[in-house]
């Protein structure tokens, strides 16, 4: 078995068609997402029409482009065009985009195949996908607990072997969370360096799009397919997309790695072993390796939960019940309206809806939205101060590996401290990386998180793959189709 | 109530326009932003606010903004997007995109015809809603049964000029909303159709002891005319005033105009009012108009009405500021007629004789008159200017040049306006002498009113023919 890049050379030379590919994991996703659930659509028909047209270029001369036959899922919150998308929600009911995302047109621009749509929790509200209206993921590692989220479906695809390669969606670390606790590559991107078009938006000033792999390299080939400059969407970096594969293999020598204790201490201590683990491999490949701190950090989620939910309240204002969508009758418009997004939206939607609106409130504004704002700048200020001392920071993506399904559901707060290690990279723009080194005493699997500076994308994809390659051999999860390929 | 009774009591008013700016396309996308189209054909997941699509701002319509920004002398500077939040169904987004506290123009003014001049706080860019029908139960939305929305509307750029509270009468309003229009009109930014809802006016009322503070104050809507306006605001005073003669107070509130019944009503109290949760919109950025940028609108917007006015009246020196030209000089550069006007006076015509046709005559079939050839307008003006046509018969020659066209001195032959044989007036005027003995003696003892009297008797005689200065001509030479 082998990896997309791999996989998209032997589509390109002819030595596998792209039709056996997709039709080889389109098996798998019907032989092990009954168990998984990673998807909420599968799209044999359309991923095996894509895949005779790949072949019909690639027999008539043509070059379909780097990702040639690659199958790739899509977090459900990415439009398709004529493809249901749900975002895991009631309120989309039916609804069917006329248009696909930037993404995925650049996807099959690459002549990559979109095989399916992801589970994802509700509107990519929370941390486990257990709020999504159509069930939760579980995690292939373990089938009783999660595998993350909010982009657990795309996470739990990769890490099952169903697809290669995944594209998420990351706001407060719905990417590297779940990558984390999956045993697979996620990265998070500089904010602007991916087109937001066709991503249903939650919090729009924190969202980005993401790549999934199984190897630091793969994520790195399907992030250079998706990035760079969109003129549909404004907060678009007017750059081209940096090159980060031919990069992978420099290494860390001479490299300044900084160790925020914010994001060491305090984390479960099978994790912040593995962080003290992945430090001592990187100091050994040639780095400096340096304590320090940033405790502005602790004051990121806060932040957070207040930004993020007062953005998401606006947002998600649209689902009304006029156009599209969902409609629950009444006895006049606004009635209409109220019993539709009650009906609708599940309560973690409703409650982040209610925590935004409050937030935004005349005479609550400056206390909770504007002193957010504040808290973003300085933590901003904060990252810069560091990295006038480090290159990248190294320090665990998640507090713990996968929790049971159903533990932290009815405790939002313990929910939303998942988001702790990975929430400070949205607020401040920064990429990000979750790359697996190794596993806890449960054979559960541990992420560790390599944070840059805005642009640095390649720097973050290079120190990730010098851990990827000191990391122990992974373990074949125990929900995985026959495609499933390790590294 | 008379205005006698209103007496002792300052009206304090502000205006809100809301104009639609003259773009190929809407405001965030590339949809057509065009008036009268089949609903629902100029859309698409942008202005539909489809889940995943974003704004990208419209260029053209940030210069559009400059343009009336440097009309209203206001301060242009770099400005912001925040989101204004309402639940509507015409709205797609259930937000609208406007500009909050950080406005691309701020603090200009107007002058108005009269010469006095109102304050502009803002004026800012925003995105237009959608239109909705309300289909029975009398067209208001509770009682409707169905409702249909056009969301060909939906995103169409419009720019809301704010004015400082600085008008003191309801025709002063009129006159800001006329003389506003003006303004947008030669900027070319909006076409300020007030019946298409191009230009739509919202109003600000107050009333208050002179030199008291502010009165609170209500909001009027549904404008939907100069006559509205001026009418609406007329009867909201005098309510205010009736509330606070009786000892009551006015409730702030916003009140609906209505245009049968001649009388504002209730729509919404202060404590009713949205609490519009505006906050910095995260899907664009900054709109930073650099000083090229800025000095290339300014470059391109024209001349405005009050410096047309100004060019005007310069034309006819020391008469030109009396109230009685003053109205005629608005009247032209109103109706887009000064370029002809002037064109006739570089020609040598007398500027009072050209301000008089163009502002009467010529300013009455104002879409006829723009079309004219200005060189045939100037030659008719000089057939009357050196007497071959009386005044009466000049007008007459007009209004067959506005209604065909064509060349003034063929088209007073056509009329049969020759000037009269000097032999023929005689004979007239003798006959007429005869006719009326008893005024002729009081003429000729002196009586000068009757020169106008014999005139018009002369004029009626030859059926409008006769030259009016050689009819008192030969009046003056009779009496001796």
């Amino acid at each position: 078995m082998t990896t997309a890049l791999a996989l998209a050379g032997q589509v390109r030379r002819g030595e596998v068609s792209a039709a056996e590919v997709v039709d080889r994991h389109l098996a798998a996703i019907d032989e092990a997402d009954g168990a998984v659930h990673a998807f909420l659509t599968v799209l044999h028909d359309g991923a095996r029409r894509r895949a005779a047209e790949i072949d019909r270029r690639i027999a008539a001369g043509e070059d379909p482009g780097p990702l040639a036959g690659v199958p790739v899922a899509v977090k459900d919150n990415l439009c398709t065009a004529g493809v249901r998308t749900t975002c895991s929600s009631r309120i989309l009911d039916g609804w069917c985009p006329p248009y696909d995302a930037t993404v995925v047109e650049r996807l099959q621009g690459a002549g990559a195949v979109v095989v399916g749509k992801t589970n994802l929790d509700e509107f990519a509200m929370g941390s486990s996908t257990e709020n999504s209206a159509f069930g939760p993921t579980r995690n292939p590692y373990a089938a009783d607990r999660v595998p993350g989220g909010s982009s657990g479906g795309s996470a739990a695809a990769v890490a099952a072997g169903l697809v290669p390669l995944a594209l998420g969606s990351d706001t407060g670390g719905s990417i590297r969370q779940p990558a984390a606790l999956c045993g697979v590559v996620g990265m998070k991107p500089t904010y602007g360096m991916v087109s937001r078009y066709g991503l249903v938006a939650f919090a729009s000033s924190l969202d980005q799009v993401g790549p999934f792999g199984t190897t630091v390299a793969d994520a790195a080939g399907l992030f250079e397919v998706i990035a760079g400059h969109d003129p549909l969407d404004s907060t678009s970096l007017e750059r081209p997309a940096p090159r980060a594969v031919e990069t992978l293999d420099e290494g860390v020598e001479g490299l300044r790695v900084g160790l925020p204790r914010e994001l060491v201490e305090g984390v479960a201590p099978d994790v912040g072993a593995r962080v003290q683990r992945a430090a001592e491999v990187l100091a050994s490949a040639g780095a400096t390796v340096t304590e320090c701190s940033i405790p502005e950090l602790a004051y990121g989620l806060p932040a957070y939960y207040l930004l993020a939910p007062a953005e998401a309240s606006s947002n998600l204002s649209r689902y009304d019940g006029v156009r599209y969508g969902l409609r629950v009758e009444g006895d006049d418009v606004e009635a209409m309206m109220r019993a539709t997004r009650a009906a609708g939206f599940g309560a973690e939607v409703k409650r982040r809806i209610m925590l935004g609106t409050y937030a935004l409130s005349a005479g609550y504004y400056d206390a909770y939205y504007g002193q957010a704002q504040k808290v973003r700048t300085l933590i901003i200020n904060a990252f810069d101060e560091a990295y006038r001392h480090a290159d990248v920071l190294l320090g665990a993506t998640t507090p713990t590996t996968a929790f049971p399904l159903g533990a932290k559901v009815d405790d939002p707060m313990a929910m939303y401290l998942s988001d702790v290690c990975t929430v400070p990279s949205n607020l401040a723009g920064h990429p990000a990386i979750s790359v697996p080194f190794g596993a806890d005493g449960d054979g559960l699997p541990i992420g560790v998180q390599v944070l840059a500076p805005a642009l640095c994308e390649p720097l973050v994809f290079r120190v990730a793959a010098v851990l990827e390659e000191a990391a122990p051999a992974p373990v074949a999860p125990a929900l995985a189709g026959a495609t499933w390929s390790g590294r | 109530m008379t205005a006698a009774e209103t007496t002792g009591w300052e009206p304090v008013i502000g205006l809100e326009v809301h104009c639609e700016l003259r773009t190929e396309t809407k405001l965030f996308c590339g949809c057509r932003n065009a008036f009268g189209d089949e609903p629902n054909t100029n859309i698409c997941p942008v202005c539909l606010g489809l889940p995943g699509s974003l704004p990208v701002l419209n260029a053209t319509a940030v210069e559009f903004a400059m343009r009336i920004g440097t009309a209203l002398h206001c301060e242009i500077r770099p400005s912001l997007f925040h989101r204004k939040n309402y639940f509507y169904p015409d709205m797609p987004k259930d937000y609208q995109i406007s500009q909050y506290d950080e406005p691309i123009n701020t603090n200009g003014w107007l002058e108005l015809p009269d010469g006095s001049r109102v304050g502009v706080e803002r004026a800012h860019m925003e995105e237009d809603t959608g239109k909705t029908t309300h289909r029975g139960g009398g067209g208001r939305i509770h009682e409707a049964e169905h409702s249909l929305v056009d969301y060909n509307r939906a995103g169409v750029p419009l720019v809301e000029i704010v004015s400082r509270p600085d008008i003191r009468s309801a025709t002063q309003a009129r006159l800001y909303a006329a003389e506003l229009r003006g303004v947008l009109i030669a900027t070319g930014a909006s076409d300020g159709r007030m019946e298409e809802g191009s230009m739509r006016v919202d109003a600000n009322v107050s009333v208050r002891r002179a030199g008291e503070a502010f009165g609170t104050r209500c909001e009027i809507k549904n404008l939907n005319s100069l006559r509205s306006l001026v009418r609406a605001i007329e009867y909201e005073i005098t309510r205010q005033v009736e509330v606070l003669e009786s000892g009551g107070t006015v409730a702030q509130q916003t009140r609906h105009w209505d245009e049968d019944q001649g009388r504002t009503g209730a729509l919404r109290s202060k404590e009713e009012a949205f609490d519009y949760r505006y906050f910095p919109e995260p899907d664009l950025v900054r709109v930073d108009p650099d000083a090229r940028w800025q000095a290339e609108v300014a470059a391109a917007v024209g001349a405005m009405p009050a410096d047309r006015r100004a060019a005007l009246a310069a034309l006819l020196g020391p008469d030109g500021t009396s109230q009685a030209r003053t109205d005629q000089i608005a009247t032209v550069v109103e109706h887009g007629l000064d370029g002809l006007m002037t064109t006739a006076v570089e020609a040598g015509i007398g500027a009072t004789l050209a301000l008089a046709r163009t502002a009467n005559e010529a300013s009455a079939e104002p879409e006829r008159a723009r079309a004219l050839d200005p060189a045939g307008y100037t030659a008719l003006l000089r057939l009357e200017q050196e007497g071959t046509l009386s005044a009466t018969q000049a007008k007459v020659v007009l209004g067959d040049l506005l209604e065909r066209g064509g060349d003034p001195a063929a088209l007073a032959r056509l009329r049969g306006f020759e000037a009269l044989e000097a032999d023929s007036l005689a004979a007239v005027m003798d006959e007429l002498i005869a006719d009326h003995p008893d005024e002729w003696a009081r003429f000729v003892g002196g009586d000068d009113k009757l020169t106008g009297f014999f005139t018009g008797l002369a004029m009626q005689a030859t059926d409008k023919k006769a030259n009016g200065k050689a009819v008192a001509a030969e009046l003056r030479r009779r009496r001796g």
